[in-house]
């Protein structure tokens, strides 16, 4: 039916334009006699806005979109109406060529009165259209130029439309009509038309429409149920938007904070550095995509899943060389410990500085991660943050598996536990130390990767973590790696649900106090480890 | 032990002397400068004030060594105490502007006017006056310390645990005192100060009148902690330093003794950071930056810490050091700081001290491995010969 009008209006219009039909032939034409209103004045304007509305006609689309958009022209002699399009004049019904627009043409004006009867007209005229995104882009208008006088047509449209995303804005908008209706239960209608939605623009309609004076009492008790239900829905759409950012923020910590827990937890090893390896990690990913894009530019989109284990080695060799070379003649000696990887992280940021320069480097996120998915009208979830998520807690998993089902976390356990059984076994303890603290270091390294997604590559990007990751050991509970993980999405959603209140600085000064207090009623941190080993 | 103090002792005029020497071209420094333009002794503005900066510097690095060479608490966050000592006296600075100021508000000053604030918080109030500024120049970073020490010590929070969370005190305190509404200044700290007391700061003599303040409160400072250190009280704190546990099982209140330490040294700190601010004009947030404190921490472990001049010595050679290649060769000096950090720790654990033989202060090794008997490290014999 929709594409039968449709292909007759082309037919005709084409054979307006072929033919190049006279004038007086169409003057019977109730189109282009309503359109001919548009010359006069602008009560006699709105008249001929209505008029053409209530035909129908789709040539009415291009026409009051002109007049809107101030191309519609006026012949200063006959008062001939012209569309102008490249500076050239169109007449307004058939479309012929009438030659350039200065030539005695006036622009046909409007004052805001015509311009609100037009922008619902069109909306109107609009919901017939053929084209599904100018059907939407109509849908969204009658909504925010609400009506009375459109009730029937959204009626009408909401009859004929398929669509879902179409029909659903079609209910918002014939509910948002309705509301202005003098009939109680029209209005009751469109209350319970209008609940379902969680626009903040509805909501502040049904607020006012709650305020009016003389309510209907029946309608007064639908609007406040309306408007429960909505605030209900748009708290739990705000709770899931915030515990999704809280788990974003936690999944970051996490991975900063897992190489620490190995490091620190596990070897009692202060490594100040560690944020210049999740540095590291984040500068071989800005290498390995510039490598791709030199010499690989195909596959530079995989260049990512590269550079995960290309961090992981780099910066695990990397710690294996510091532990070898420097950490290990300190150890019992953690303060020292401490000052010294100060010292590393200072020359390992200057090292980069002079490398790469002090500004930041561009990482692109490969197309696969990047987009949001919208969940209801108010909330987004960014992909790259999901996947980030999802690393941290693959990351988590392949260490739980590498400590309890390898060789490996069998004997880093048994040196954890007592070092001198472990070595009277037959374990080779300095080995097991400096591969340990290499997977600490490398674990940062792949942290770096999941970073360079979500800030700047930068010689300090390493620096603006450590205090915090510090603070997810310390509150999970050194050496526990469940501690490490409760730790760091808990730190992260109260961070999250503290920022609305109180701003980012004071939410994060908040925490950073809390654990402070915390860590008075539990020195060792949520998860602690008991037994005699603690005591040593 | 007693070894050591009587070899101590015996150096000591030795020491003595060499104290006697440095005192004297410190006095120096302000005479020199009065001298006529084009004696060729004469001593510029610039040197004196940057002398007296490091006077103030050491300072801090004393009221470090107070409490980590001698009660083995290493605070990260002493330039928290040294910053909020500066803003009471940036306060004090910031209020006697008066009129003066870009926005010629005779009560608020310029940065509140430019923030469109109608009222000076309650928390400026009497700042205006120069006693009441010095008394909270002690008092903020002494009661900071003290609630801060009472809530840690009295939980036995002890050695890196300590650090850590010291680091992230003033870590808050930075991001705090960035922001505007704090009612300090911000980003920006305070600055465009006018005069001291009455005395106009941009004069030589004022300049010479700040140093010698800070000279004399340096040699106050010294025989403060000199005293402590000495007395029954100091016996206490290195017993503690080297054995934690067994001081308690003595009877003794470890956290009474080290929360007397940790306040007495925060105040120390804090009027280190007073008579710094008007030396160099200004007070911002990036004072309370974690990296400052843990600067501070490396003059007192290049000097020699558990040694009082040593953390003076290390104060000095560290800040020469790092004004003489930060202006000559500015990107070798974070290599240089990191290598310092490394070396110092490897190398020289008991500082410049030790180096020259006279580290008499500091038993042998320093025992810092004895410092965490409450962490979950694996105890290594330390030379680890033949392990595995």
């Amino acid at each position: 039916m929709m594409a039968f009008v449709s292909r007759a209006c082309v037919l005709l219009v084409a054979c307006l334009v072929l033919l190049a039909a006279p004038r007086g032939a169409w003057a019977q034409d109730a189109f282009a006699e309503a359109a001919a209103g548009l010359a006069g004045s602008f009560d006699d304007k709105i008249a001929a806005i209505d008029k053409l509305a209530a035909l129908g006609d789709p040539r009415a689309v291009p026409l009051l979109q002109a007049l809107s958009d101030g191309n519609l022209l006026v012949h200063e002699g006959d008062n001939k109406l012209a569309i102008e399009r490249d500076k050239t004049a169109y007449d307004a019904v058939t479309n012929q060529k009438l030659g350039p627009s200065d030539a005695g043409y006036d622009t046909a004006r409007v004052n805001n009165r015509v311009r609100g009867v037009l922008r619902g007209a069109l909306g109107r005229l609009q919901l017939a259209s053929p084209d599904r995104a100018q059907r939407l882009a109509a849908a969204i208008d009658v909504f925010k130029t609400r009506s009375i006088d459109n009730l029937p047509i959204i009626q009408g449209a909401l009859a004929r439309e398929s669509d879902p995303e179409i029909r659903a804005q079609l209910q918002v908008s014939l509910g948002a009509t309705q509301l202005l209706s003098d009939k109680p239960e029209d209005r009751l209608a469109g209350v319970k038309a209008l609940a379902g939605s969680s626009d903040p623009d509805v909501r502040a309609m049904l607020v006012q429409e709650r305020q009016s004076p003389n309510v209907d009492p029946k309608v007064a008790a639908a609007l406040d149920a309306a408007m429960g239900a909505m605030d209900s829905r748009l708290a739990m759409l705000n709770l899931v938007q915030t515990v999704f950012q809280g788990l974003s923020l936690g999944s970051v910590l996490l991975l900063a904070a897992m190489g620490l827990a190995i490091t620190f937890g596990v070897m009692g090893v202060i490594n100040m550095a560690h944020g210049e390896m999740v540095m590291l990690g984040a500068y071989t990913t800005f290498v390995t995509q510039q490598v791709f894009r030199a010499w690989l530019p195909a596959a530079s989109e995989y260049s990512l899943l590269v550079s995960i284990p290309a961090a992981f080695v780099v910066t695990g060799f990397l710690g294996i060389l510091l532990e070898r070379c420097l950490i290990r003649f300190l150890y019992g000696r953690p303060l020292e410990t401490l000052l010294m990887t100060w010292g590393l992280s200072m020359i390992l940021q200057q090292v980069v500085r002079s490398l790469f320069g002090p500004t930041n480097r561009e990482v692109a996120s490969p197309s696969w991660m990047t987009g949001a998915v919208p969940l209801g009208d108010a909330v987004t979830i960014t992909l790259n943050r999901v996947w980030i998520i999802v690393f941290g807690l693959l990351v988590l998993a392949i260490i739980v598996l590498v400590t309890r089902a390898t060789t490996f976390g069998l004997h880093m356990r048994a040196v954890t536990q007592n070092r001198k059984i472990a070595s009277t076994m037959g374990i080779r303890t300095a080995m097991v130390d400096a591969f340990t603290f290499g997977l600490g270091s490398g674990i940062a390294g792949m942290a770096g990767v999941a970073l360079s997604q979500i800030d700047n590559v930068s010689p300090n990007l390493g620096q603006s973590y450590i205090i915090d990751s510090f603070m997810v050991v310390v509150f999970g509970g050194v050496g526990n790696l469940w501690g490490t993980l409760v730790g760091a999405f808990l730190l992260g959603i109260v961070n999250k649900f503290l920022e609305p209140y109180s701003g980012a600085v004071l939410g994060k000064i908040f925490v950073l106090v809390a654990i402070i207090i915390f860590i008075q009623r539990r020195p060792r941190g949520l998860f602690a480890l008991r037994g005699r080993a603690v005591e040593t | 032990m007693a070894a050591a103090t009587n070899a101590a002792r015996e150096r000591a005029p030795v020491l003595l002397v060499l104290m006697g020497l440095a005192l004297a071209l410190l006095v120096a420094v302000p005479i020199l400068n009065t001298l006529p333009e084009d004696s060729p002794y004469r001593l510029s503005d610039f040197s004196v004030v940057l002398i007296g900066k490091y006077l103030c510097y050491a300072m801090l690095a004393l009221s470090i060594d107070l409490v980590w060479g001698y009660c083995g608490v290493l605070s990260l966050g002493h330039g928290a105490f040294f910053a909020l000592g500066g803003y009471a006296m940036g306060m004090y600075l910031m209020r006697s502007i008066g009129t003066r100021g870009v926005y010629r508000d005779p009560i608020l000053p310029d940065f509140m006017v430019f923030l469109n604030w109608k009222q000076l918080p309650w928390y400026w109030y009497g700042f205006d006056h120069f006693a009441f500024a010095a008394i909270m120049v002690v008092v903020v970073p002494g009661l900071l310390a003290l609630a801060f020490g009472w809530l840690a010590f009295r939980s036995r929070i002890t050695g890196v645990y300590f650090s850590i969370i010291t680091q992230a005190l003033t870590f808050a305190l930075l991001l705090a005192f960035f922001r505007n509404d704090m009612g300090f200044g911000g980003n920006n700290g305070l600055t465009d100060f006018k005069d001291l007391l009455g005395f106009p700061l941009n004069t030589g003599a004022t300049r010479r009148g700040i140093y010698v303040a800070s000279l004399v409160g340096l040699v106050g400072t010294y025989l403060v902690c000199r005293r402590i250190t000495r007395s029954k009280l100091g016996r206490v704190l290195i017993a503690i330093r080297d054995a934690e546990s067994r001081v308690r099982f003595l009877g003794y209140s470890v956290t009474a003794y080290k929360l007397f330490v940790f306040t007495l040294s925060a105040m120390l700190a804090g009027i280190a950071g007073a008579l710094y601010v008007p030396q160099v004009g200004i007070i911002n947030p990036s004072e309370f930056s974690p990296a400052n404190s843990i600067e501070a921490v490396i003059w007192v472990a290049v000097g020699g810490r558990g040694a009082l001049y040593g953390a003076v010595i290390g104060a000095f050679a560290v800040n020469g050091a790092k004004t003489w290649l930060t202006t000559s060769v500015p990107e070798l000096w974070l290599f240089v700081l990191g290598g310092l950090f490394i070396a110092v720790t490897l190398f020289l654990p008991r500082g410049l001290i030790g180096l020259i033989g006279l580290g008499g202060g500091a038993p042998r090794g320093l025992g810092l491995d004895r410092l965490l008997p409450r962490l979950s490290v694996p105890k290594v014999p330390k030379p680890r010969r033949g392990d595995g």
